[in-house]
């Protein structure tokens, strides 16, 4: 019998604001354990949230980028629960009337495009975080985290394999990071996903019992994580027996998950609107203003890439996948006036760079400059394309300026006809076997020749040309 | 000179003037609060030393001409629900028993801003849900009145504290009616703003929507003078209006001619002390003398307005308590084995009963299942009040009523009948749930010599209409001054 799974999945991205959502303390990560917390965020006695406008603003931003309708009157609410980390007690959060609702991001599949609807996306803010000592039987707790914002992204049940489930992923988060609404740094926590997911028979149009699957760290937990759950789901129905409605903890070490919590001891949240924050109002120009400022996002920019600037779709792909690097394509194609060059040079050169290092191309800080003047020089014909090589590498590791690191190695090509001769005839002079081979006809004696004569000209010069000189110099 | 039969304004004045210390005015107040409080246990904490410091500071700058307001050097209380940074912020209840905020409610910093002098933290009733200030963990509070009566709650100690003279005036809380029935029930006068009009930062919340923090006062002039220091936008509170706040003290203007008021049928209806409806009728018809032109009219809702009030505030209230759970701050059950013990009998032992009754009232009417028949019909009650309200202010200046159906209660007798005891706030809710400015002032006594109360209510943001009427009929009968 053959199996479909359904899986939907909900985001939480934390927002790249610089204070936390209902106080001023700082959002950073890593601080020393309960210093950035106030009154405010740690719940005490009469302190009052008051909504941060950056956090709408971001919010609107995400649910513009992703196709979403923007909730024009919308609120807040309490979700009511006890947990140490919750100081408060209630999360405030947003149930009745979410910021945004009904969009979609449309994903590539192995069977072409495919829409994944969008529910919702709602504020609310993050909780603290329990460090548990077990040797000293103690739990301490760390507030810092609390009141830090968060989007959560609520998709339908749209995804069939892990495959979409990636690629939502990826587009979402390429989105959150182009639009300047989350830096989406999954080991840091700001970019999180749950995965609900059943299974039932091909055709079947009843949904299956469905499981929520949590702390997946990366996009590769989610897909074992996946693929772990349908097969056991599978494999219980199989057996003849019944998936239970759970929530799951996915343990990546071990490659399985277990059962944290069942529905019968689901919370009664007692959710109501959150009556310390007002309504909020967002207007036809609040929503307009935003959308005007809003940076140009992965898909259009890919369309510009291949329509104006003339760059294949494989290439604007590898291009538009991270936000730094589209950027630094783009100022040094500006640089170098030359599109195609400076993508070649970035998807085929410096990627090579990044994959070996292993390095993040969202993180990397290289100057445009620099790439664009080894291109100039390559293209002018000032030095080849090896040693246009070597300068990205020294600029990928040392920062180094390449005009000076051509200049200061004697790498440029000469163009001085004479000097080439010269060498030339050094090299044939000292190498009085090879000459004698090529001349009793064997071809390839002569690229032995044009390689000492590069060596001797440390690679700055064009070796066909030396190939012209040579057997004109030897016929 | 007897400082303790002054107004704020008159004590201020003679301070201003350097007529009298600072110091000396403190020092003779502690003292009195020292000699006289065991008869009323309206203070929790009485905080000599910080007082002390702060007149002396005080007295500096008003030497220096730094300082020169109606109330720099006057010594106040607040109700143990404001949060006192350094000072003991206890809600009178077991939970909170030796909570020390390190922050200052927005109205105590500006209240200190002006040149106050806090005396201390005044009694309550737990978490302030309770008509009778006897729900405290400190002890119940005692009619200055009367000492074998309430001074009703729940800022029975901010009243009760106005009323013996052992300070010029206080701030209290009001949520159901918690500055206004206490000030019926102690002679004494109080406002509660419109919501909005003054932070809540630093109130300790009951139910979010329907506190406000306002005046307790010997007078009105008092209150309108309380009023302009602590009302104004406060970006730490959401709610805080930035609505022009005006100066109260022009609106102590004598004179009620033209202004309309209207007189609720409904609340005549209900049961109430006989003595009690004669003297506000009495006082509707004083306005008429007066030149103001009164009518009855009809105001339907509010036969609801009791249990929609009691399912939000308590819905909003078993939200707000929650943050009480014996992890951070507060009283902590010993030797629990696990988490949810910790938190179960933490909260069983730590809170009194009406408190847990109305978490648990509040838990119930958010559950899953109760949330549309409870809490949202609550709602659709509190739009239909409010749009009466409205409806009824586009006709008259102010709505006059009683504040409560009796005068001050026995003690001891409210608390084993809590439907009858809600019931007793029927004329004070509106205000609460839709947020309208409301006061209370004395219109007289009864036969045992209580106070009686009389409660006006104005439009939002018009609190100018009541300082005015309150001030003009408070001039015209002479009601404040008479004693038993």
């Amino acid at each position: 019998m053959n199996y479909e799974t359904v899986i939907g999945l909900e985001v939480h991205a934390e927002l790249a604001t610089e204070s936390k959502i209902f106080c001023g303390c700082t959002t950073k990560f890593g601080g020393e354990p309960n210093t950035q917390c106030c009154p405010v965020c740690t719940g005490m006695p009469g302190s009052l949230p008051v909504l941060n406008k950056r956090v709408v603003c971001l919010a609107i931003a995400a649910g513009i980028a992703t196709n979403c309708e923007i909730t024009r009157h919308c609120r807040f609410d309490r979700k009511n629960y006890f947990y140490p980390d919750l100081p408060k007690a209630y999360q405030i959060s947003q149930l009745y009337m979410p910021v945004c609702q009904n969009g979609y991001l449309e994903i590539d599949t192995a069977d072409g495009k495919k829409k994944i609807g969008i529910k919702e996306i709602h504020m609310e803010e993050d909780a603290g975080k329990l460090i548990h000592h077990d040797g000293e039987n103690c739990t301490l707790i760390d507030y810092n985290r609390c009141g830090v914002p968060l989007l959560e992204i609520v998709s339908h049940p749209d995804f069939r394999s892990a495959e979409e489930v990636i690629s939502y992923l990826e587009k979402l988060k390429n989105i959150l990071i182009y639009a300047g609404i989350s830096d989406c740094k999954m080991q840091e926590g700001s970019l999180r996903a749950d995965v609900n997911l059943s299974v039932r028979k091909k055709g079947c149009l009843k949904m299956g019992t469905r499981t929520e699957m949590k702390n997946l760290n990366s996009f590769k937990a989610i897909s074992r994580a996946i693929e772990y759950e349908s097969g056991r789901q599978i494999e219980l129905i199989e057996a003849g027996k019944k998936v239970r409605q759970e929530t799951r903890r996915w343990d990546d070490a071990k490659g399985e998950s277990s059962a944290m919590r069942s529905k019968e001891e689901v919370h009664d949240y007692r959710y109501f609107p959150e009556p310390d924050i007002p309504p909020v109002e967002i207007s036809e120009q609040w929503i307009e203003n935003i959308k005007g400022n809003l940076p140009e996002l992965p898909d259009a920019k890919k369309k510009r890439y291949v329509e104006e600037l003339g760059i294949s779709s494989y290439d604007a792909d590898i291009l538009i996948r991270s936000k730094n690097i589209a950027k630094l394509f783009e100022e040094t194609a500006g640089y170098c006036k030359s599109p195609k060059d400076a993508a070649n040079w970035i998807t085929v050169e410096l990627m090579k760079i990044l994959n070996e290092e292993g390095a993040d191309p969202e993180t990397i800080n290289i100057d445009f400059e620099h790439i664009g003047k080894i291109i100039k020089m390559v293209n002018g014909g000032k030095i080849n394309r090896n040693i246009g090589k070597q300068a990205l590498s020294k600029v990928f590791f040392e920062k180094r300026d390449p005009e000076a690191f051509v200049r200061e190695n004697g790498l440029s090509m000469l163009s001085d006809r004479e000097e080439i001769e010269k060498i030339v005839d050094k090299v044939i002079s000292d190498n009085p076997g090879p000459v004698h081979d090529y001349k009793n006809g064997k071809e390839k004696a002569v690229g032995y020749l044009v390689g000492q004569t590069m060596k001797a000209m440390k690679g700055a010069a064009d070796p066909s040309e030396i190939n012209t000189i040579l057997k004109e110099k030897l016929n | 000179m007897n400082i303790f039969n002054m107004t704020a304004l008159q004590l201020g004045e003679k301070i201003n003037k350097r007529e009298i210390g600072v110091l000396e005015a403190v020092k003779e107040a502690v003292k009195y609060i020292k000699d006289t409080d065991k008869k009323y246990n309206a203070f929790i904490t009485v905080c000599e030393e910080e007082a002390l410091g702060r007149a002396e500071d005080v007295q500096k700058k008003i030497n220096e001409g730094k300082l020169n307001g109606p109330l720099a050097g006057v010594p106040m209380a607040v109700k143990d629900n404001i949060c006192t940074s350094g000072i003991k912020t206890t809600c009178a209840s077991k939970m909170l028993e030796n909570f020390i905020p390190a922050y200052n409610a927005e109205a105590i910093e500006r209240l200190y801003n002006a040149g106050a002098i806090l005396l201390g933290k005044l009694n309550m009733d737990e978490f302030a849900m309770g008509s009778t200030s006897e729900t405290s963990f400190f002890g119940a509070v005692k009619n200055p009145e009367d000492t074998g009566r309430s001074p009703g709650g729940s800022s029975g100690g901010p009243a009760a504290a106005v009323a013996s003279n052992e300070i010029w005036y206080s701030l209290g809380s009001d949520t159901g009616g918690s500055i206004r029935q206490p000030c019926s029930f102690t002679g004494t006068t109080g406002i509660k703003p419109t919501y909005g009009r003054v932070s809540r930062y630093g109130l300790i919340a009951y139910a979010s929507s329907f506190d406000q923090i306002g005046p307790i006062a010997k007078n009105v002039s008092d209150c309108a003078a309380v009023l302009n220091v602590i009302s104004g936008y406060d970006e730490k509170d959401g709610t805080s209006s930035k609505s022009e706040k005006g100066d109260f003290l022009k609106n102590l203007v004598y004179g009620v001619e033209n202004m309309k008021i209207g007189i609720p049928r409904e609340y005549f209806e209900e049961s109430m002390d006989q003595e009690v409806k004669d003297a506000v009728l009495n006082a509707a018809k004083q306005f008429e003398i007066m030149g103001a032109r009164v009518e009855e009219f009809s105001l339907e809702a509010v036969k609801y307005a009791v249990p929609a009030y009691y399912i939000i505030a308590s819905a909003e209230a078993s939200s707000n308590l929650s943050r009480y759970d014996g992890i951070k701050y507060g009283y902590r059950a010993e030797n629990c084995k696990n988490i949810s013990e910790l938190y179960e009998r933490s909260r069983t032992d730590g809170f009194g009963e009406e408190v847990k009754r109305r978490i648990m009232l509040g838990n119930f009417v958010l559950s899953s299942g109760y949330y549309d028949a409870y809490y949202n019909k609550a709602l659709r009650v509190r739009n239909i009040i409010k749009r009466s309200f409205d409806k009824a202010f586009e006709k008259y200046d102010i709505i006059l009523s009683p504040t409560a159906p009796e005068t001050a209660l026995k003690l001891g007798e409210s608390l084993s009948d809590p439907v009858k005891m809600y019931s007793g706030d029927i004329f004070t809710v509106s205000a609460n749930l839709t947020g309208l400015p409301g006061m209370t002032l004395p219109c007289g006594r009864d036969t045992a010599g209580l106070p009686i109360g009389l409660q006006l209510i104005g439009p939002a943001w018009k609190e100018s209409n009541l300082i005015r009427a309150g001030y003009t009929f408070e001039s015209w009968s002479g009601y404040r001054e008479a004693k038993r």
